[in-house]
């Protein structure tokens, strides 16, 4: 099938980009610890472990908005996003591929973050482990579609955390509710229906982000 | 057409001032300040209301790529970004005369407000951020069409939140309203939907009117 | 092939095309001159899809996939290796035996020998070469050119000019150096 095709052909690339440039995982990860070791110093004693759950939120969604903002680098570079755009395949395609290899960096950096946290704060309960999962995904897709957005303006990097950080609000209630309260079900569910409906709405509109 | 509504909305409002002071029954508990109940809340559906009018908008823009769409659409975010920030003044005040506090986390409506001043604030710095042309047109068309998803999730999302979030010291449950409270309700409601409309009107008359300047001083020069 | 009445484009304030008639048969050759910043560049563009018009109409005969399109810049990944890029892109474009094809036009434009190595090592003139590959690899029966011969070498420009004598279908070139070409111009167009 075509668009599965040129999904894993743009995923494929995005990959092997990284792979030889080794630029943005090393960061995100070398991040995403030096955030960890700051909470340290940020929580006073007597601080609850919960307050430490609350606090991998903010470090998963910093180091994510870190991920996303490098999203489109190359294509920015050296003009390419047009050359994607000319072609025939279905913009959406780009979008997801994107997505899909955004999610990959930000999974490959969780592999370490969540052990370190583990090791430095609280053991992760496997309902966290969930809902950062969930939260992946909804972080990719709607952050892809944002660094699009960035991308077409002139103030880029100041842009994207504020286009981000209200439409990434319902996911840090959803994963700090899984991690702390007894009950976490429902918000994975939530999170569940924070993906599904923001996963349509990009799929649908991508393709007013990056062509006219 | 739209002096005709600028007269409505303001007879109106007056009728709904009138009624405010003088029918509404006072609250026993509150006493006069919750009289700003009256404002507070009509304020805040205002702004849902133009908000999903420029949701509205978007979506006839993204479908159609007329430009007065997107026109139509920023005018109405705009209106609804005052009567947000109107909706959060209300409420600050009202929480400060009730319970002595400028801010309480525990309102939902007021959080959500919050959340969405916020979103469609960045509205704006994206459009300032974009040059005027189609591009901008689609980036604003699908914000806006975002916001309004928003609006559902983020309030199911600070609901469940009260679940963690320290509990509520304060209730802010709507007070149940009687036959003359709903009466002084309704009337309120229209008058800020009408007064929003009557605004609406007028901003969109005056760019227009600014594009058409442009255009001829355009022709003009050699 | 191109079909455009009153074609006009504004930028913000800007309004860089005002009024366009042109007509473009389907093996026209469009010879499109004036000094930078006339409009040349905003016409391609448009003709490309990437803008829109703002003003007038645009009609084009050809699909996204039957368009190939050669702006300032070249739209190849520089971690990529040319047959990397050409295999993505000939992918994308639903280029039938693209392997074949990619090895066919980077031998046709002397980058045979460098094909594995990444586009960062190429000098300005081979990156130019490349994008010539990528916009030609899908044969296009709609090709834009925008100022092609700004990055070529000697070299480089004598295989682009044979490449345009032997092309069957509508090309546009837009260039601030017109003599090369204009013996194949059906049709010219000349911007203030």
């Amino acid at each position: 099938m075509n668009y599965a095709g040129d999904v894993a052909a743009l995923l494929r690339k995005d990959l092997l980009l990284e792979l030889r440039a080794k630029e943005t995982l090393p960061a995100m990860a070398i991040f995403v610890l030096a955030a960890l070791t700051v909470f340290h110093f940020a929580l006073p004693s007597g601080s609850s472990d919960l307050a430490a759950d609350g606090l991998l939120w903010i470090a998963i969604l910093f180091t994510a908005l870190l991920g996303l903002s490098r999203a489109f680098v190359a294509e920015r570079e050296q003009g390419v996003l047009d050359g994607l755009v000319m072609s025939p395949c279905d913009r959406s395609a780009i979008w997801l591929a994107k997505s899909l290899s955004a999610l990959t960096f930000l999974v490959l950096v969780e592999a370490i973050a969540l052990p370190a946290f583990s090791v430095f704060f609280a053991p992760v309960s496997l309902t966290t482990v969930a809902a950062v999962a969930l939260a992946d995904v909804g972080l990719c897709t709607v952050g892809t579609l944002l660094a699009a957005m960035a991308v077409a303006s002139r103030t880029r990097e100041l842009l994207l955390p504020l286009l981000f950080l209200p439409l990434a609000l319902p996911i840090v209630v959803g994963g700090v509710g899984a991690s702390v309260t007894a009950n976490g079900g429902r918000y994975l569910g939530f999170l569940l229906v924070y993906d599904l409906v923001f996963a349509i709405i990009c799929w649908a509109s991508f393709e007013y982000v990056v062509a006219e | 057409m739209s002096s005709r509504n600028s007269w409505l909305s303001l007879a109106l409002m007056a009728a709904a001032i009138a009624l405010v002071a003088f029918y509404a029954p006072e609250d026993a508990n509150q006493g006069l300040s919750q009289k700003i109940f009256y404002f507070h809340v009509p304020i805040a559906l205002t702004a849902y209301a133009c908000f999903g009018w420029g949701a509205w908008k978007a979506l006839r823009y993204l479908w159609r790529r007329e430009e007065h769409y997107d026109l139509e659409s920023y005018v109405a975010i705009h209106l609804g970004v005052i009567f947000g920030a109107m909706t959060l003044l209300t409420g600050s005040i009202w929480a400060k005369i009730s319970w002595g506090v400028w801010w309480t986390w525990s309102s939902n409506q007021l959080v959500l407000f919050l959340v969405l001043f916020l979103f469609y604030s960045t509205y704006f710095m994206l459009r300032f951020s974009v040059e005027d042309g189609p591009m901008r047109a689609n980036l604003s068309a699908v914000y806006a069409l975002f916001g309004v998803v928003l609006i559902p999730i983020s309030f199911l999302a600070i609901r469940l939140a009260n679940d963690f979030i320290h509990p509520t010291v304060f209730t802010s449950a709507g007070p149940q309203m009687s036959g003359s409270m709903f009466a002084t309700f309704c009337v309120c409601l229209a008058a800020f939907l009408a007064l929003a409309a009557s605004f609406y009107g007028i901003e969109l008359a005056g760019k227009r009117l600014d594009a058409k300047l442009r255009e001829l001083r355009e022709l003009l020069s050699p | 092939m191109i079909h455009a009445r009153g074609l006009s484009r504004r930028f913000g304030r800007k309004r860089v095309l005002d009024g366009v008639d042109l007509d473009l048969p389907e093996s026209g050759f469009l010879l499109v001159t004036g000094p930078n910043g006339s409009g040349k560049t905003t016409l391609l563009r448009l003709c490309a899809g990437l803008l829109v018009p703002t003003g007038g109409s645009l009609e084009i005969a050809a699909d996204r996939g039957e368009i190939g399109f050669l702006g300032h810049d070249p739209l190849v990944y520089r971690g990529l290796t040319a047959l990397e890029n050409l295999e993505l892109y000939g992918r994308l474009y639903r280029v039938p035996e693209r392997r074949e094809r990619s090895g066919m036009l980077l031998e046709r434009f002397g980058l045979w020998e460098v094909r594995n190595d990444r586009v960062a090592s190429y000098s300005r003139g081979m990156i130019q070469r490349l994008s010539l590959c990528r916009a030609l690899l899908h044969e296009p029966r709609l090709l834009l050119l925008d100022e092609p011969f700004n990055a070529l070498d000697t070299a480089g420009a004598e295989l682009l000019q044979r490449e345009l004598a032997e092309r069957r279908g509508a090309t546009v070139v837009a260039t601030h150096d017109p003599d090369r070409v204009s013996r194949l111009a059906t049709a010219r167009l000349a911007f203030a």
